[in-house]
């Protein structure tokens, strides 16, 4: 009844081309954004922000880079939290020996620089193909891991290994309250997501998408797979890296190696399985659900009062975790944005279904 | 399943997205209640929980021992909150921000047991105003509380436990000269805790003329068979051992598995409780650790804690357990927590504290002979005595050995020598303070 596109007509291929052509959804989405800008930011309290909202953006951010590679170029990464360390890293050392450099330019430069490494670990890709390649990744997980936590010069030779970063400003603008942060991170997550979307469904995402499909047609009608896999890497990387030095300067502020260890990669791969693969929603969705379902389920048993011991809740929390897992993956394997679209289209049927 | 079912989960998701903003409602109503709240980040679950569980429930005990007996610090109940952090750092920082506001006047102090996490919480403790006490770990240069206003290594870093290492092995060859041409590995923690003692032992080596041989054994320490095989290979006349959880009680096995003699094996205060070296039983024998502040045993508080708390059953852990190494360094991390409230509460009256007057009271320690007494501790502890320039108060550790069942202190009192450590923590404070561009307070100016 309220979803129905009915009466809205298209006149011209823009507006056929539009990214959300329906009314309903454009209003919803510019709702939903403005509340994210100017509602969020007075409604939430510190906790919210630092402990759920800061880290699902910058995951979600990350799970959209590592989307575009493995659900929309089909080539499977576990080595993306690697990536992620050299976006922080490089972000670091260009704030630590490049004087008066602004923190946007030093992120962007620090997704150029993942971006590099991304390429030069997506070589193997253009010989090998699935588990294979997951397995190449893997050695860029291990090979990273060990360069940081070895090479002294990019830690700035702190005897712990263990780095640390000043309050940022922008343009005299300290990111020093939670709020604060949460409106650059939203930022700069608006910008990503609404390039990451241009570009899937531009040529770019489209050769991606062939190649993910059958690599061989792609290749027959004109897509060269060097091209389409490298860029692939390169853009993923690029997100990943941005995302890694968010996650250390605004999120972290001092981190280790070990915080950008398999563990995390992992946890990158499950956001887009549960989320959605090949599906930007998707990243959001899986980002919020690994980000703040064990937190919650960390907190129910006392807001229900429950007199749990620490250890039992946070077993249990794991267990349900992990069972909530399972469930979501056999009800819809194809991820809560493929839950959302069903919810969608019986949206447009209510209430008179067939 | 169809898709009535589907939409169902949708709206089960839903309400997860609920429940999540459903925690800002909960914000801490701000009772005036007569409360100083502890909060408490623990390890209970994970590789590092047969060591983080009893030092949590040494810490919690003492705690309630507190309520019980003498009705809380002057008459200001105690209330404390549990959080699991599962050794993680980023589950740290959550747990921080979880239970920074709790309780009327915000958390008194925070006590992570962990190293990287100690790190995160530098960096937000000062925004914050609440303290950190770090009882022998987290950053060494954070002795310097000129520069590290909110630190409070109380008690022992890890430059100490390496300097006083390095003495003992000196002193057992017959003078610190005889280390020359010796060899020394350190098998470590490849973490920031692992990493902390390198610079002093490297400083020392280049002093006294031994070979360093550093072995790093990556996170949680359940392989470790290259490691011993270097040390096969190598045959270091000495090995410290700076693990933690599994990793300890790893390193000795294969110790025993390699015959490296145990006895010139030594293992930082992290690596000598109980769940280290019970899983190879009679054959650590001779395995000897640094201990510092609460050595095994039972005193005069520990029968308090059995008669107000576990009598009661009101106790975490269980009554056969209190007294091991880590449960007591749990309690006297407690009890510094407590003594720096009661220190505070002498300047800013018997009321509930804020983290920020409750520092002060941290950087105006005073406990000595007298006080340890009276508190019970007795042969637990050495006085401390800290100020701005000197956040930890005491530079002192001895030596234990494990003789198959149980600890046994086999040495005397070391100091560590401050001469050497000190250049180490001012370069390294100064390097922190022209990091985060902080302007050092001028100690001489402190109250």
């Amino acid at each position: 009844m309220l979803y129905r596109e009915n009466g809205q007509f298209k006149s011209s291929y823009r507006q056929d081309e539009a990214l959300l052509p329906i009314a309903q959804d454009r209003y919803f989405v510019l709702g939903l954004i403005a509340f994210a800008y100017l509602g969020v930011p007075y409604l939430a309290s510190n906790y919210l922000f630092l402990s759920i909202l800061n880290p699902f953006l910058i995951m979600a951010l990350a799970a959209m880079g590592l989307n575009l590679l493995v659900g929309y170029c089909g080539q499977i990464s576990i080595g993306h939290a690697a990536f992620m360390s050299v976006g922080a890293y490089a972000a670091y050392n260009l704030m630590l020996r490049v004087p008066h450099l602004n923190f946007l330019v030093a992120l962007v430069l620090a997704g150029l620089i993942a971006a590099l490494v991304g390429m030069l670990f997506g070589i193997p890709s253009l010989r090998i193909k699935g588990l294979y390649l997951a397995v190449a990744t893997l050695a860029a997980q291990f090979f990273i891991d060990w360069l940081f936590a070895r090479v002294k010069w990019f830690t700035d030779y702190a005897s712990s290994g263990s780095v640390s970063t000043p309050v940022l400003s922008l343009f005299g603008w300290q990111l020093n309250s939670p709020a604060r942060k949460y409106l650059f991170l939203l930022a700069v997550v608006t910008v990503f997501t609404l390039l990451a979307k241009n570009l899937v469904r531009g040529h770019i995402g489209r050769a991606w998408m062939a190649m993910r499909d059958m690599d061989v047609a792609a290749e027959v009608i004109g897509i060269r797979p060097v091209y389409a896999k490298l860029t692939a890497f390169a853009v993923s990387s690029f997100y990943v890296g941005v995302a890694g030095a968010l996650w250390g300067f605004v999120y972290l502020g001092s981190w280790e190696p070990l915080a950008f260890n398999i563990t995390l990669s992992l946890n990158l791969l499950f956001m887009i399985i549960i989320g959605g693969m090949g599906s930007i929603l998707g990243s959001f969705f899986g980002a919020l659900f690994i980000v703040a379902l064990p937190i919650v389920l960390d907190r129910v048993p006392a807001w229900l009062g429950a007199p749990l011991s620490t250890a039992m809740a946070s077993h249990l929390a794991s267990m349900i975790f992990g069972v909530l897992i399972v469930f979501f993956l056999i009800v819809e394997p194809h991820g809560l944005a493929r839950l959302w679209a069903i919810g969608k289209e019986k949206l447009r049927l209510w209430p008179f279904p067939h | 399943m169809d898709l009535a079912a589907k939409a169902r989960l949708l709206a089960v998701s839903a309400g997860t997205v609920a429940a999540v903003i459903s925690i800002t409602a909960s914000a801490p109503a701000l009772a005036q209640a007569k409360e100083q709240f502890f909060p408490m980040l623990v390890y209970r679950t994970g590789p590092y929980a047969p060591n983080g569980v009893p030092f949590a429930n040494g810490y919690g005990d003492y705690l309630r021992l507190i309520d019980a007996r003498d009705g809380g610090i002057n008459g200001v109940k105690i209330t404390y909150e549990e959080c699991e952090t599962g050794y993680a750092t980023d589950r740290g920082v959550e747990c921080y921000e979880r239970l920074k506001n709790k309780g009327p006047t915000g958390a008194t102090v925070f006590q992570p047991l962990s190293t990287g996490i100690t790190f995160a919480l530098t960096d937000k403790a000062p925004r914050d105003k609440i303290p950190l006490i770090t009882a022998g770990y987290g950053r060494a240069d954070s002795v310097d509380g000129s520069v590290f206003t909110w630190n409070f290594p109380l008690g022992g870093t890890y430059w100490d436990a390496a300097d006083i290492l390095v003495q003992h092995v000196g002193k057992k060859l017959g003078g610190l000269d005889k280390l020359k041409g010796k060899k020394i590995a350190l098998v470590y923690h490849d973490s920031p805790y692992g990493k902390e003692p390198i610079p002093l032992l490297q400083k020392r080596a280049s002093m006294l003329g031994f070979d360093l041989l550093l072995l790093p054994v990556t996170h949680p320490g359940v392989e470790q068979s290259a490691t011993w095989l270097q040390i096969r290979q190598q045959r270091p006349d000495y090995v410290f051992l700076w693990g933690w959880g599994v990793m300890n009680s790893t390193s000795i096995k294969q110790a025993v598995a390699t015959g490296y003699p145990l006895e010139q094996m030594y293992g930082v205060w992290w690596s000598g409780a109980e769940p280290d070296v019970l899983p190879a039983g009679k054959d650590a024998k001779g395995y000897n650790a640094l201990v510092f502040l609460a050595p095994a045993g039972q005193g005069a508080v520990h029968k308090d804690i059995i008669k107000y708390v576990y009598d009661k059953g009101q106790g975490t852990g269980k009554k056969e357990d209190v007294g091991e190494v880590l449960y007591n360094r749990g309690m006297v991390s407690a009890m510094m927590a407590v003594e720096g409230v009661k220190r505070a509460q002498a300047k800013f009256g018997k009321k509930p504290l804020t983290g920020e007057q409750v520092r002060w009271g941290l950087e105006h320690l005073a406990i000595d002979e007298a006080t340890i007494k009276k508190l019970g501790f007795e042969g637990f502890m050495e006085p401390i005595h800290t100020s701005c320039a000197n956040h930890e108060g005491a530079h002192a550790a001895a030596i234990e050995t494990w003789d198959g069942t149980k600890w046994h202190v086999t040495s005397g009192v070391y100091q560590s020598d401050m001469s050497v450590i000190e250049p180490i923590i001012k370069e390294s404070a100064a390097k922190y303070a022209a990091e985060n561009k902080l302007t050092p307070r001028d100690c001489s100016k402190e109250g």
